[in-house]
């Protein structure tokens, strides 16, 4: 039976993306149950460590040495080279991370291979090919849909599998990338690093956000305080990326990032509905809000009514005694 | 400059009404249709480069003959005239039919650079920007955060958003960038853009005008199916805590020891 691939991804510093392991522990189990091999695929200038860390989850593991994934926006050319493998040994699906490599080197491979793509997949199961229940217009509906002609592309939604190693670890072969590439390079002249950005928010367990009523960089402090007496990530509304209070790249929204934690701890967030689609299917919801009649109070688990910074700083208060 | 814009007509998050029909395709009639949101920064980001440095925005759309009314206010924003690619026989393409489709699009246009969307807020895929660039081999510079083009050179600089930061990407023109929101809050439409909109042109081509297999897109040759759709399960009752900030504090963290969040 033709395989089911894992296209990794790397993180800066060469480490395997922790998406991956998620996507990994998803084809492992859908491949126990279709009685197919599961393969996993890195493609970067020096694979070999994310693919050792790639073992531990797959039976095996392609560690493909490509120089120009190096220096190079990595999408392009790590799709060219998985298309040249597909061409020799044809998977059935492919799988990847619905991040942003994950979704561009989905894109190039659609293209490439004129397979379709299901997109951003907040379940997979395993009917004679892949189900897969995608969370559509913002969240209002689900959807559960299949591929026609036994392939595809599947886009896996972060935290939505909690990643689990295999119990033997599996074999890594090294191979290389042959042949020029027709697509062009993008050369990356300049890697940027900036403060304040530590865990993705898409990957963080718990994300302590803050809107409007948090009132300014200053209250954002508490904001940061909880997040990390939590051991989560901050997060925030359109609302305070716009004012300037903490980077774009911490914006959760319609206009920012769509997010899956264990706990979204909402302060001074109203929970409009642009904001709503970004968070709405955390497991669990609490917001401190003055306004019992804000529309978070609708959908949040536990509401505290109440000003958040003293409510936020006696919640720090208890934590600490916790030992948390 | 020529820069074209890839607009896609969505049903407006703000009605809520989205649902599908039986073919599993959305009932278009329930829902109202905007432009994406994403798009219009696309759209703001190729208006301003066009201001500093003059040229053309050219929209790309491919739709139902009904978006033209969607497009009218993508051109009061601005731009200077639109494409509709518009056929039935596209109806119900998959993400794979409507790349090829906006691939020819492209193919009868000229430009210097492509802007689209990061994604779209229907289908959030987010993959249809690269399938063009790989089919048309244009350099592709996606999760923008800033564009800044060089004529002169016939070259273009992006910082791609990365997680911990950006990168810093050159390309030679023409070039396909996928846009984000970081570049700037989309313009309203002055009430003489509103005006001046209604006598834009939106040309329109069917699948004849374009050189494409026509067995390759359209829901004849959709590559994926929905097999059912339901609304999400309704979350559990909301406990509502009114009580002075420590005793409130408290009833979070044994609320947060309850869920196993915290020990």
């Amino acid at each position: 039976m033709t395989a089911l691939w894992v296209v990794a991804e790397t993180n800066a510093d060469g480490s395997l993306a922790r998406s991956s392991t998620e996507v990994a522990t998803l084809v492992r189990s859908l491949a126990a149950t279709a009685d197919r091999p599961a393969v996993g695929i890195v493609v970067a200038a020096d694979p070999r460590a994310a693919a050792e860390a790639l073992a531990a989850y797959l039976p095996r593991v392609v560690a493909l040495a490509e120089p120009a994934a190096a220096g190079h926006a990595w999408a392009s050319v790590a799709a060219e080279r998985l298309a040249a493998l597909a061409a020799v040994e044809p998977p059935a699906f492919v799988f990847a991370g619905a991040g942003p490599d994950g979704r561009d080197v989905a894109g190039f491979l659609s293209a490439m291979l004129g397979w379709g793509v299901l997109a951003n997949a907040t379940n997979v199961t395993w009917d004679d090919g892949p189900t897969v229940e995608m969370s559509v217009f913002g969240g209002k509906l689900l959807t559960d849909s299949a591929f026609i002609d036994g392939h595809g592309i599947v886009t896996l939604r972060p935290n939505v599998v909690t990643p689990e190693a295999a119990r033997l670890p599996g074999t890594v072969e090294a191979a290389a990338g042959h042949g020029p590439l027709s697509q062009p390079l993008v050369p990356v002249v300049d890697r940027r690093a900036e403060t304040g950005a530590a865990v993705p928010i898409e990957e963080a367990r718990v994300i302590v956000a803050g809107g409007r009523g948090v009132g300014g960089p200053d209250g954002f402090r508490l904001v940061a305080e909880l997040a990390d007496a939590l051991g989560g990530a901050v997060g925030a509304t359109r609302a305070a990326v716009d004012s300037g209070w903490i980077p774009y790249s911490q914006q959760i929204g319609q206009t920012g990032k769509i997010v899956k934690p264990q706990l979204y701890l909402a302060l001074g967030i109203s929970g409009a509905i642009q904001h709503k689609v970004g968070m709405q299917t955390a497991d669990t919801i609490v917001a401190v809000n003055r306004d019992p009649d804000a529309p978070i109070a609708e959908f949040a688990d536990l509401v505290v009514v109440g000003d958040l910074f003293e409510v936020g700083s006696a919640l720090l208060g208890e934590l600490r005694a916790r030992g948390g | 400059m020529r820069i074209v814009v890839l607009v896609k007509p969505v049903p407006d998050p703000a009605v809520a009404a989205e649902r599908l029909g039986p073919d599993g395709r959305l009932d278009r009639a329930a829902s109202p249709a905007v432009v994406n949101g994403n798009d219009e920064y696309a759209l703001e980001a190729a208006l301003k480069l066009t201001e500093t440095q003059g040229g053309e925005v050219v929209l790309l759309s491919m739709a139902p003959a009904t978006a033209t009314e969607t497009m009218r206010k993508a051109l009061a924003m601005g731009a200077g005239r639109g494409v509709l690619v518009t056929d039935p026989a596209l109806a119900g393409s998959c993400i794979v039919g409507t790349a090829r489709v906006l691939a020819a699009a492209l193919r009868t246009l000229q430009f210097d650079l492509v802007l689209s969307g990061a994604d779209t807020s229907d289908g959030l895929a987010g993959v249809v920007g690269a399938s063009i660039a790989a089919q048309l081999r244009l350099p592709y510079l996606s999760y923008a955060a800033r564009i800044e083009p060089d004529p002169a050179a016939g070259r273009v600089r992006v910082r791609r958003l990365s997680p911990t930061g950006y990168d810093l990407l050159e390309a030679p023109m023409p070039a396909l960038i996928a846009c984000t929101q970081v570049l700037g809050e989309p313009r309203y439409p002055s009430l003489k853009g509103i005006m001046g909109a209604r006598s834009k042109e939106i040309a329109t081509l069917g699948l004849a005008d374009l050189e494409l297999d026509a067995a390759g897109v359209g829901g004849a040759a959709a590559t994926t199916r929905v097999l059912a759709s339901r609304k999400p399960p309704a979350r559990a009752a909301t406990e509502v805590v009114r009580a002075p900030a420590s005793e409130a504090a408290r009833r979070v963290a044994e609320f947060l020891v309850e869920r196993r969040i915290v020990a």
